[in-house]
């Protein structure tokens, strides 16, 4: 017998492509999971727009799914409500953190513009002391930084709400 | 027209300002001034792109003969894309391409502000996605024009040449006609009358912070959102529809 907790389990070794240390229910993106009569429904939501990952997660889900012997399923992609980091697990921002990736800060949503910069402390001294390279980094739910203590740059994991 | 046409034609417009845009920044891939920049841009054009295909995938369904994004994006001719001029201008100098941005974004955002509210609940999940990454844009584009206006010389004179010659295109946004007002009648999309002032004073308070002057003329070119465009948009379609005219119906 199939039921939910089995799936959302299953789903805890599907890793995110471009975060290879974050589960995708660490990342917060599978949104329900439903068993009725055996069959299984899963839905999920991108992180951006234009992420290119949600093909190769959608294949991977299938490939676990196939793998515990599951053949009756369908993998619905949701965009409402939109993705927040707010939905990445606790254990996933330590996960981050340990990779040495920032995880997102408890950013308030102050005015976009002429904002005050944002402290992100670095992942690997725990220095306050960091500035700010770039807005976009190697992927669009990243900023690129530096730390000023240790001079090792880093990614953020911006913060979206 | 109806309501269900109304929406198919300002989605599409939604749809192929982001594409368009999209498209223009994809063609720095490689190219950026410097490689947080160069890494920037093309991350602002996958989120356009992404837009685009949300706007177009619903307008797509509301055609009277339904069709695919991949077809309204790569099967079209010139005359039937009905996004701005300003977002079809070439990148130019990083000023222009920032400039571009900038007009674009400070509009873009208290428009997809607005659409939260729509009574229609599928547009307004869109809008909800689209703006989380529209902030970023903003004030990635604002803050170089800051940069650049409050630089050196050579840069504020040179982005102040994009502004005077940029502006006379950003005009078009606030376009409307029956489309939009039987929409805004329905409560579906806002007026450009409620927007305009929010760009406005985004506009003046970047220009002042940037030492940038508001161009004294005051031209204004318009024509996009009906299917007339400038001479650069049919090499940029040449380019991006080249590989569906010639495999037809290829995918990656």
């Amino acid at each position: 017998m199939v039921n939910e907790s089995k799936i959302w389990e299953h789903l805890e070794d599907v890793y995110d492509p471009e975060v290879p240390v974050l589960s995708i229910v660490d990342l917060g993106i599978v949104r329900s999971v439903r068993v009725t009569n055996n069959h299984v429904s899963i839905t999920i939501t991108p992180t951006y727009t234009g992420c290119p990952a949600m093909g190769t997660i959608e294949k991977d889900i299938t490939v676990k799914l196939q793998e515990e012997a599951i053949t009756s399923y369908e993998i619905h992609t949701s965009i409402s409500p939109a993705w927040t980091t707010d939905w990445m697990s606790e254990r996933g921002k330590i996960k981050l953190k340990d990779y040495g990736i920032a995880p997102p800060q408890d950013e308030v949503d102050k005015s976009v513009l002429f904002g005050d910069p944002l402290v992100v402390p670095c992942p690997k001294c725990d220095s306050s002391d960091t500035k700010l390279v770039s807005q976009f980094g190697s992927t669009a739910c990243k900023a690129h930084y530096q730390c000023k203590k240790c001079r090792e740059p880093f990614d953020y994991f911006k913060c979206l709400r | 027209m109806t309501k269900q046409e109304a929406l198919h034609i300002y989605l599409l417009r939604m749809g192929d300002d982001s594409l368009i845009l999209g498209q223009r920044l994809s063609q720095l891939c490689g190219h950026g001034p410097i490689l947080e920049e160069d890494i920037a841009l093309t991350n602002v054009a996958l989120d356009l792109i992404g837009q685009a295909t949300l706007f177009l995938e619903y307008s797509g369904e509301l055609a009277e003969q339904p069709k695919t994004n991949d077809e309204l994006a790569y099967l079209r001719l010139e005359k039937e894309y009905v996004n701005a001029i300003l977002v079809e201008q070439p990148n130019g100098h990083f000023g222009d391409t920032i400039l571009r941005q900038f007009l674009f974004d400070a509009y873009r955002k208290p428009l997809l502000e607005k659409l939260l509210d729509s009574n229609d609940e599928r547009l307004a999940g869109i809008a909800e996605k689209s703006l989380k990454e529209t902030k970023y844009h903003l004030r990635h584009s604002s803050e170089w024009v800051i940069r650049l206006g409050d630089g050196t010389e050579e840069s504020h004179e040179r982005i102040q040449n994009s502004l005077e010659s940029l502006l006379r295109y950003a005009h078009e946004l606030f376009f409307e006609n029956e489309v939009d007002k039987l929409l805004i009648a329905e409560g579906i999309v806002p007026s450009a009358e409620s927007i305009f002032p929010i760009w406005e004073k985004t506009l003046n308070d970047v220009l002042k912070e940037a030492t940038l002057t508001l161009p004294k003329n005051n031209w204004k070119f318009q024509g996009g959102r009906e299917g007339r465009h400038s001479e650069h948009m049919g090499y940029l379609l040449a380019e991006m529809q080249y590989m569906q005219r010639t495999y037809p119906n290829m995918e990656w």
